[in-house]
């Protein structure tokens, strides 16, 4: 693919990652396709569809079950994905727990929260720019215990107001949780300082790390967070995987979140005892074959070199914007001074649905709508936004394109 | 004219069009040029809520006939709530209730019917059907 219209970004590997990408190669109503929907899923290099077919093929059986040899190259293969994740989040292997995805994850927090440390009158504080998978477990959880949900707000460019939040700390909150990048504005939150400020009220922080994960590196050692959760299919990985990460003490206090084989140490019909963490919260047979599969998305991602993606992402991220803005009429939805590549937009009066379309017909996919950030949208006063979300395979011809696909649409949508 | 007769109109229509940008060139028109469904029908109750977009439709029973107006907040699926109206408004309950709808397949559109584009077309041709098999309901019992 060519990039010839901004030559100041320049990755020389970016043709061989494409190569990794066949699904990028393909023509989608006869044009050539433009994948720009990466915030609701990336796709995958082949080293994450072979490392699934080889296990498949050639080893599937049980984990943690049997003696017999395929089982036990199944559980090693198992294991190996865990710690490939604990390498690639800076955690010890016995701090990760598989789950189905960040919504999984962040539901078997908020189970355990609202089974042992919420209590009436207690709060928890979120921010505006939610996701719905990270409001509603909360909400059934303070609805159930009568405790609270406060929400940090956020200001016009779409930033969290730090001073709001660090004046809702008090006591009575258990938990915050928040997005470390907001998937709807593309906000990058100044998570270091949201731990630091909750850790001095000795109040937990949770990060919904599913659109940072693939993006900027992650070292929760470092950060001292206490929980945070990504998706596999997010970071180019299969779906149906996904990952909590919990700080050693923690897991070992909350409670299981389901129960069933492979969670238990001992059962009688009188009492059971747990194994432990992580595999007291990984009840029954997991996803295998996407475990392996994200392990193998981890190595591609560490391969390339996330400080690399980082680097061509903001550039390209910048290039974006520059272009966008040309564009008449075009008003950026969050437009915050630390950001990543998924940008919100609207044009004039014109419906998100209404774009979005017309890109589809131009081969270039978008989201429009909410993003499943309804709360978000009332804040911003629309009924959704186009949201174009870049990923390190993207290119700069894949911008102009995009550009002028939207060009295209408003003079269409007159 | 039928609901057939309606449909081959449509089909007709559609033909002369060289590409996409002229078919959706004239879906758009169609959204501008769709008569607003009169306000105080553009109620919580008759609202067909997509995921992407939404639709307003009402309906109303004249001299045997169904009468449907409608709206929405995006122009091409106003556009195409508007052909789906021209198809199948002002025709009795059975005719509606038993309509083969093959336009929208035929014309080259047959993905703005996919549930996952949810634009509120699929619900909407939904609630038509239902509305018909209603109405043809209570003229049975009465």
């Amino acid at each position: 693919m060519e990039t010839t219209t901004a030559p100041h970004i320049v990755w020389p590997e970016l043709e061989l990652i494409r190569n990794d990408f066949p699904i990028l190669k393909q023509t989608v109503n006869g044009k050539p396709l433009v994948y720009l929907d990466n915030g609701a899923t990336t796709q995958k290099p082949v080293q994450v569809l072979r490392a699934m077919q080889d296990y498949y093929t050639g080893y599937n059986s049980n984990v943690h079950r049997g003696v017999h040899t395929l089982s036990q190259q199944a559980t090693s293969a198992y294991e190996a994905a865990r710690h490939q994740v604990a390498h690639y989040i800076g955690a010890h292997n016995h701090e990760v727990v598989f789950t189905k995805g960040t919504t999984d994850a962040i539901n078997l927090v908020a189970a355990g929260f609202r089974k042992e440390f919420l209590h009436e009158g207690d709060e928890i504080i979120i921010s505006a720019m939610e996701h719905h998978s990270n409001i509603v477990p909360w909400q059934l959880a303070c609805e159930e215990k009568k405790a609270h949900l406060k929400v940090v707000p956020v200001n016009d460019n779409g930033e969290l107001d730090m001073e709001a939040f660090a004046s809702m700390l008090n006591p009575r909150v258990k938990l915050v949780s928040i997005a470390w990048i907001s998937n709807t504005l593309g906000t990058i939150n100044p998570v270091k300082d949201i731990i630091t400020l909750a850790h001095e009220q000795g109040i937990p922080v949770l990060l919904d790390a599913a659109q940072a994960a693939g993006h900027l590196p992650l070292k929760v050692h470092e950060l001292d967070v206490d929980f945070l959760a990504l998706s596999g299919h997010k970071v180019y990985g299969p779906t149906g995987i996904g990952i909590l990460y919990g700080k050693e003490e923690w897991l070992n206090k909350l409670p299981p979140y389901q129960g069933g084989g492979d969670m238990i140490k001992h059962v009688t019909f009188e009492k059971t005892t747990y194994a432990e963490p992580p595999l007291k919260f990984e009840a029954g047979t997991p996803a295998i074959a996407e475990a392996i599969g994200l392990g193998a998305a981890l190595a591609y991602i560490t391969q390339t070199g996330i400080h690399k993606i980082m680097a061509y992402e903001h550039q390209l991220t910048a290039y974006a914007l520059e272009q966008l803005r040309t564009i008449d009429g075009l008003r950026l939805v969050g437009d915050a001074k630390e950001r990543s590549g998924a940008i919100s937009f609207l044009i004039g009066d014109t419906h998100p649905s209404d774009v979005g379309v017309l890109l589809d017909q131009q081969g270039i996919a978008v989201r429009t709508g909410h993003h499943c950030t309804q709360p978000l949208m009332d804040r911003f006063e629309c009924p959704g936004t186009v949201r174009a979300s870049l990923a390190f395979y993207n290119t700069t011809a894949e911008i102009d394109r995009l550009v002028e696909g939207v060009r295209k649409a408003v003079t269409l949508l007159g | 004219m039928t609901i057939k007769e309606q449909q081959d109109r449509i089909i007709e229509d559609f033909e002369v069009f060289g590409d996409w940008m002229e078919k959706y060139e004239y879906i758009i028109q169609l959204g501008k040029d769709l008569p607003l469904i009169d306000p105080q029908y553009k109620t919580d109750e008759n609202l067909i809520r997509g995921c992407q977009s939404k639709v307003w439709l009402h309906a109303e029973l004249k001299d045997g006939k169904l009468h449907f107006t409608a709206d929405s907040d995006a122009v091409i699926t106003k556009g195409l709530v508007g052909l789906v109206i021209q198809v199948l408004s002002d025709q009795a309950p059975k005719d509606i209730a038993e309509a083969d709808i093959y336009f929208i397949d035929a014309i080259g559109l047959t993905s703005h019917l996919s549930p996952t584009r949810s634009n509120g077309l699929l619900s909407m041709l939904k609630q038509i059907k239902l509305y018909a098999i209603g109405y043809q309901m209570k003229s049975m019992q009465n």
